[in-house]
């Protein structure tokens, strides 16, 4: 579903971020990719749907070259969701129509079956009596749920998340990690970069780690977390962050 | 001192100075704000739009416009106007150019410059995750543009766009200088006609004074109200 190839990417001749970064994620597999801050793990996540460009190597999405200047972008990006760190609600839009934009514009549905549509996705993430709010009017945790089911709404082949609980009060995490455990149950392709060790024990089919632009670690999640992971970078941010 | 002046000559004069002159002179500043902040959007865009040529023009263009009194474009623009036009068209004499659409095309012109700064640094206070999230979900350039970020840049600037259509009110009185009888100009035909000068001046400081500090009352509270719902 996602094959991501010896991808290389500089931010400045002497500044590279990605490093050979190799790896895949096949259909109905949840990879959880963790490292800590400036390992590169949220620009990779990035690459893979072509909003950050890179220089070297290759992503191919569900067959299409992500980086072939052929290839039609939005129309690419409209079937992979995405969630962000600091959700991105469009914050002039009531909820409902955050999640029927891009049904109308972009897939062409009718107003009604967009709307119905988002109402479902509304009622699974336990937020339909708030569509007709605003996003300020929620909290941080609603704001994400929401976002979710936004990405939803376009019936996406693979989820990308990146950081989606990095922003949110701790009461708050579990309201989001719930909605992803869900779907990752129901057999959604997921990329997920979070530091939710916790998440990725219950439901992530592979860890990967990286470090300083590059993927040190891409194992099976019971190999990273039942054996000891390979190498020292990975059992030292392991010991950190299991700590507590 | 007062009692020789003549105040009644503007009660006779109201119909003449509000129904022809203030009407032209509220026509002039609508249009003139519309067409700007159209221009000045599309203006704003080419600055930010990442292509070097494209933003070079706008950037040129903004600063040519802004480094000229506005009452020597105005006078200029009125007497080129007809001969770009017969340039442009290839016609054998100078097309003519009605005075109204000679000074609006003028204030176009000049507050596109100006909106497009505004509106460029509007679109620059929307965060980068906007236009990410919209690109994400699927949107072209121009949809993002269009449904995500100028209602976000056009909302969180409208204060200062409707301040700046009040300094565009006061400034279409230039128009003088092409004899349209604006308010200002109405109100100066009818002072030199009758000989009262400083009742018709007087007069209409009074009116432009107003009618700008009511606009920029009701913009202050439109900016206090912007401010909570954000």
């Amino acid at each position: 579903m996602i094959e991501i190839k010896h991808v290389n990417k500089w931010y400045s001749p002497s500044f590279q971020v990605l490093k050979d970064c190799t790896t895949s994620v096949t259909k109905g597999e949840v990879v959880v990719v963790c490292g800590p801050s400036g390992s590169g793990k949220s620009t990779l996540i990035k690459c893979v749907n072509a909003l950050e460009p890179f220089q070297g190597g290759e992503i191919i999405l569900d067959g299409v070259k992500v980086n072939d200047p052929k290839t039609d972008l939005p129309k690419l990006r409209s079937r992979v969701g995405m969630v962000f760190q600091h959700f991105e609600l469009f914050p002039h839009l009531r909820i409902v129509d955050n999640l029927c934009l891009a049904q109308e514009k972009v897939l062409g549905r009718k107003h009604d079956e967009a709307q119905a549509k988002g109402m479902k996705l509304l009622e699974r993430v336990g937020l339909k009596e708030h569509a007709r709010k605003f996003p300020a009017e929620l909290s941080g945790g609603q704001q994400q749920r929401v976002a979710i089911a936004r990405a939803l709404a376009m019936d996406p082949i693979a989820m990308l998340f990146d950081e989606p609980t990095s922003a949110l009060d701790p009461e708050m995490i579990s309201e989001v990690l719930d909605v992803m455990v869900d779907l990752a149950r129901e057999g959604m392709t997921m990329m997920v970069v979070t530091h939710e060790m916790g998440f990725a024990n219950k439901v992530a089919d592979r860890v990967i780690f990286m470090d300083r632009g590059e993927i040190v670690e891409d194992a099976k999640k019971t190999d990273f977390f039942g054996g000891t992971p390979r190498s020292d970078r990975a059992q030292k941010f392991l010991s950190k962050i299991l700590q507590h | 001192m007062l009692g020789s002046f003549d105040f009644d000559v503007i009660r006779r004069a109201l119909p003449y100075l509000f129904l022809e002159g203030m009407r032209f002179t509220l026509t002039l500043t609508a249009l003139a704000a519309f067409g700007g902040l159209v221009f000045g959007t599309l203006i704003a865009l080419m600055r930010l739009s990442g292509y070097k040529w494209l933003g070079r023009i706008a950037g040129v263009y903004v600063d040519f416009m802004r480094s000229l009194p506005l009452v020597l474009v105005i006078f200029w623009f009125y007497f080129l106007v007809p001969y770009i036009g017969q340039w442009l068209t290839g016609a054998s004499r100078p097309i003519t150019v009605g005075a109204f659409a000679s000074s609006l095309i003028t204030f176009i012109m000049f507050e596109a410059a100006y909106f497009s700064e505004i509106m460029r640094a509007g679109i620059q206070s929307i965060s980068k995750g906007q236009p990410a999230a919209a690109s994400a979900l699927g949107l072209t350039y121009a949809q993002s543009m269009r449904y995500i970020v100028l209602p976000q840049a056009f909302r969180n600037m409208l204060p200062v766009l409707l301040t700046q259509t009040i300094v565009l009110f006061q400034d279409t009185s230039l128009v003088y200088v092409l004899s349209i009888p604006d308010f200002l100009g109405a109100a100066s035909k009818v002072a030199q006609r009758d000989g009262r000068l400083v009742e018709m001046y007087l007069f209409a400081a009074v009116v432009y004074f107003t009618i700008s500090c009511v606009a920029s009352f009701f913009v202050r509270r439109l900016q206090a109200r912007i401010a909570i719902v954000r």
